[in-house]
């Protein structure tokens, strides 16, 4: 394992701790209204405070969880989805593959994030799971074909083929020999899939069509956006949650290098 | 020729799939918004207006699933959207043909600066791999993973806040007249600077990677090995052999990445409040102004599969073996 | 020499298969015999659809035409014919799961078909060390790969075995060792053997019969001594000519696919056959007699026997 994978990894399991423990090590009640409003960084507020005296170092560890949350159950729904579908097709070939590529390549072109503007704003209560459920149905595309691909190599294997010939059924084919040979592409798929359900979570926070009730990082830009940090100059109310999900899509993004450079070893760096 | 058909009926069986998603969901969720703000809106309504929004959200439930759909297209052929609630009465497709343009020109350039310039620096790390140019990896990486969005926020914050160098919103300066003057066009211009940079470096670090690890692979291949014994250039191998190959899938790519960089391109518009879909998508939410987000789908969609098109054109341009097989 | 004996009995007939793949005609019209205790060989250069014959043998693929029967029967149900017809891949880098233990692909077979033996018993019986049994494929040389590929085939008890080119991926020095294997459990467990290979001298050392094949057709056959000493169709005789030494593969024969399949109405082997006729390329050759069970399906011996 390289370097670069290792602070992924140190990155991602430091968010996760936060994810845990966050609610417990807040200094304040996230939702508190204070005295200071909007002051800068302090000793008493790592980070400042809102307009209305809220302490956003607390909402930003608070709304750590939420994040992760959806970033995982995405991950496990949409990474489900693709295997289903992508490994389906790559291995049965012919009409059933002509019909779910056709249906993947439908999800990948049509922008999802105006569609599931409208699903969230429609749906009456937008909770952190519901939405989590929404994402997956859109994410599960891009993963389905990679793993379409790589199961048609696999399919013409030998080894496939003397599965078949000892009397394997179709199933245990699929499930025992295929797919543990995609473990890394799978793995790959998963953490790209948590990357795009983050983005698109906090995205959509931000844009104000989910529950603002609960805390996560995008609800924090939300407020600072509808109140006009900017315009006010109150830099410390955006930067933070800002920093935090490019730091956790920049840790997932170098795990998924440490991953692909495994898979592929011409991507591993030349030997002096 | 052939692939082309492929993909033009591809393309129409996408655009089927999303108008039937348009004309589903409305009616699979629960709620009932539209007729809620129907009813606030009373008699404003003309009996025309009306009929309209009744068949596009299926509030007529005395008909059939399939009566409603075929009224649908009906509806939608005729180009007619719906009102607009919060343009209210505007028609949404006016809306949309107003703000479509200012899109298209934004995103539309910004693309393809970003593919251009991302290929171009991909090609040039994946043939050098090993120098400095690596160390562009993890600054790259952590620029593409800052939301479209909140790179926007940075951006004015430095740009129009505390060195207020360039407009921070809007599309042209309040007070002048869309005309074909050079004050007219230059403050287009000025005001497209910030959102169209912040689309470009959140995007163009996708590109960056992808080519060079498309290089990187393609460089093994023996024909580049048989075309440094050759002793060619070292600018001829890297153009005419390795990037000529690595560049097909990057293309590929770039279709189907397309749908999402709009999305991240929309929430720009947001962000910049520039005239473009996206901002009006965005006021649409606040109204819960369903036929104006509907639309704003409908035509997104459309102009993704257009430009998906012109991508496959590319490809046959560029790859020999379907030219021969067109 | 005499004619099949009668005690061999027939384990795995194949009638008139063919094969087309869109315009190609992999297979056309091939029927043989396999018979418990007998090796029958299968002969034949790249392109020859011997591998071919050997997959539809395995229903691995589902012939165009013709039908197989198996003791005398069609089997329908795939799991019943595939206890009785087991087969061995040409590459054991290939055919064994990177990801799984050498203990699994043992398991399986046996839990699949049902059968009583143990991974042990199997690895004993293809000569391997029992502490094999928790290593993965990679750790493996290729000859020993390969015989975990016979156990595997064996763990099914089946009849007929199916051994694709067992030897050609494996360094010379083994393949004596392997061929002797499969031999002995021939002889002990009275195994109808079908060995396709593209070696022509080994057919004789190893295989009581031997069809050589071309363009998809078999051209002749017979007892394995008559048909390498005394080849009869010109293309056999240009095979054993042009590898005198069973190192040499005969790849100087070797035509383009395209070539082999255009031509459709007469012999298969006009196009390259240096005792070439007029009728050759107009019609196809029948079979006829060259001596005791030997026949060839050449238009030289149809002169002589008129």
């Amino acid at each position: 394992m390289n370097f670069k994978t290792r602070l992924g990894l140190g990155i991602l399991g430091f968010f996760t701790l936060i994810a845990v423990v966050g609610e417990w090590i807040a200094p304040y009640d996230p939702s508190a209204m204070g005295d200071d409003l909007l002051s800068p960084p302090s000793g008493a507020h790592w980070f400042g405070t809102t307009m209305t005296g809220q302490d956003i170092f607390s909402q930003v560890l608070v709304g750590t969880r939420g994040v992760m949350v959806v970033g995982l159950v995405c991950g496990v729904l949409a990474t489900f989805l693709s295997i289903l579908v992508g490994v389906t097709a790559g291995f049965l070939g012919g009409a059933a593959d002509e019909a779910l590529s056709m249906l993947s390549n439908v999800f990948l072109v049509i922008p999802a994030l105006p569609l599931i503007i409208i699903v969230a704003s429609m749906l009456p209560s937008a909770d952190t799971v519901l939405i989590a459920a929404v994402i997956s149905l859109t994410a599960w595309a891009w993963g389905a074909r990679v793993l379409r691909a790589q199961t048609m190599s696999l399919r013409r294997r030998d080894f496939v083929e003397a599965a078949r010939a000892s009397g394997e059924r179709t199933w245990r084919i699929i499930v025992f020999e295929v797919l543990p040979n995609l473990t890394a592409v799978i793995a790959s798929g998963f953490v790209g899939t948590v990357i795009f359900a983050v983005m698109l979570q906090i995205t959509l926070s931000f844009v104000g069509v989910v529950s603002l009730s609960t805390w996560n990082w995008g609800t924090i830009l939300f407020w600072a956006q509808s109140n006009q940090a900017l315009g006010q100059g109150a830099w410390w109310w955006f930067v933070p949650a800002g920093l935090c999900i490019a730091l956790l899509g920049t840790a997932l993004a170098l795990i998924n290098f440490g991953i692909d450079e495994y898979a592929n070893p011409r991507l591993r760096k030349v030997r002096a | 020729m052939t692939f082309l058909l492929r993909r033009g009926l591809f393309y129409l069986i996408t655009l089927w799939a999303a108008i039937t998603a348009n004309f589903l969901l409305p009616r699979l969720l629960p709620g009932d918004p539209v007729q809620a703000m129907i009813t606030k809106l009373g008699g404003r309504l003309n009996s025309d207006a009306m009929a309209s929004l009744y068949i596009l959200f299926g509030l007529d439930e005395k008909k059939s699933l399939w009566e409603q759909y075929v009224d649908y297209w009906g509806t939608l052929l005729r180009g007619d959207l719906g009102l607009s609630f919060t343009f209210f009465p505007t028609p949404v497709a006016d809306v949309l043909s107003q703000s479509l343009p200012w899109t298209l020109g934004l995103v539309g350039v910004t693309t393809v600066i970003a593919f251009l310039l991302g290929t171009l620096l991909g090609v040039y790390a994946g043939w050098k791999r090993g120098s400095w140019l690596d160390t562009l990896i993890p600054v790259t990486t952590f620029l593409s993973s800052i939301p479209y969005f909140w790179l926007g926020l940075i951006a004015i914050s430095v740009f129009s806040v505390t060195f207020p160098l360039l407009p921070a919103s809007g599309g042209y300066a309040a007070g002048l007249v869309p005309e074909f003057s050079w004050e007219f066009i230059s403050s287009v211009l000025e005001h497209a600077v910030l959102p169209g940079i912040t689309i470009v470096v959140s995007s163009v670090a996708s590109w960056i990677l992808g080519m060079r690890n498309m290089m990187v692979t393609v460089t093994a291949e023996d024909y580049v090995l048989v075309a440094r014994a050759k002793g060619l250039s070292q600018k001829r191998i890297m153009f005419a052999y390795a990037a000529r190959n690595a560049v097909l899938p990057s293309i590929s790519g770039f279709a189907l990445s397309l749908g999402f960089i709009v999305g991240g391109a929309l929430l720009v518009e947001m962000v910049f409040s520039y005239p473009g879909l996206g901002y009006v998508l965005f006021q649409g939410i606040g109204a819960k102004d369903y036929p104006l987000m509907q639309g704003v789908f409908l035509v997104i969609t459309l102009a993704v599969l257009v430009a998906n098109l012109l991508a496959d054109v590319g490809y046959l341009l560029l790859d020999p073996r379907t030219r021969r097989e067109g | 020499m005499e004619e099949v004996a009668p005690a061999f009995e027939t384990a795995l007939e194949a009638k008139g298969l063919v094969k087309t793949y869109k315009r190609v005609r992999a297979v056309q019209d091939v029927s043989l015999v396999l018979r418990r205790g007998r090796v029958t060989a299968l002969v034949g250069e790249s392109g020859s659809g011997k591998s071919t014959v050997a997959k539809l043998l395995a229903r691995l693929v589902e012939p165009t035409e013709g039908e197989i029967l198996l003791d005398g029967r069609k089997v329908r149900r795939v799991r019943e014919y595939r206890r009785k017809v087991q087969m061995v891949f040409q590459d054991p880098f290939a055919s064994l799961n990177p990801v799984h233990t050498i203990r699994y692909h043992l398991t399986r077979p046996l839990k699949i078909h049902k059968r009583p033996e143990t991974p042990e018993e199997l690895m004993e019986r293809v000569q391997l060390p029992a502490d094999f049994l928790s290593r993965y494929p990679y750790e493996l040389s290729g000859g020993q790969r390969q015989r975990v590929a016979i156990a595997r085939a064996l763990a099914a008890h089946p009849e007929v075995l199916l051994a694709d080119e067992p030897v050609s991926m494996l360094d010379v020095s083994i393949r004596l060792g392997v061929l002797n294997l499969l031999l002995d459990l021939k002889e002990r467990l009275k195994l109808a053997v079908l060995y396709i290979t593209h070696d022509i001298a080994s057919a004789r050392y190893f295989a009581d019969e031997t069809f050589v094949m071309y363009g998809g057709q078999i051209v002749e056959g017979g007892d394995s001594e008559s048909v390498t000493q005394q080849p009869a169709h010109p293309y056999t005789q240009l095979l054993i000519e042009s590898a005198p030494d069973p190192e040499r593969s005969v790849v100087a024969l070797d035509a383009p696919v395209e070539e082999v399949a255009a031509v459709s109405a007469g012999c298969q082997f006009a196009a390259r056959c240096p005792k070439v006729q007029s009728r050759c390329w107009t019609d196809a050759p029948p079979r006829s007699d060259v001596g005791a069970g030997h026949w060839a399906a050449c238009w030289l011996y149809v002169e002589a026997a008129a």
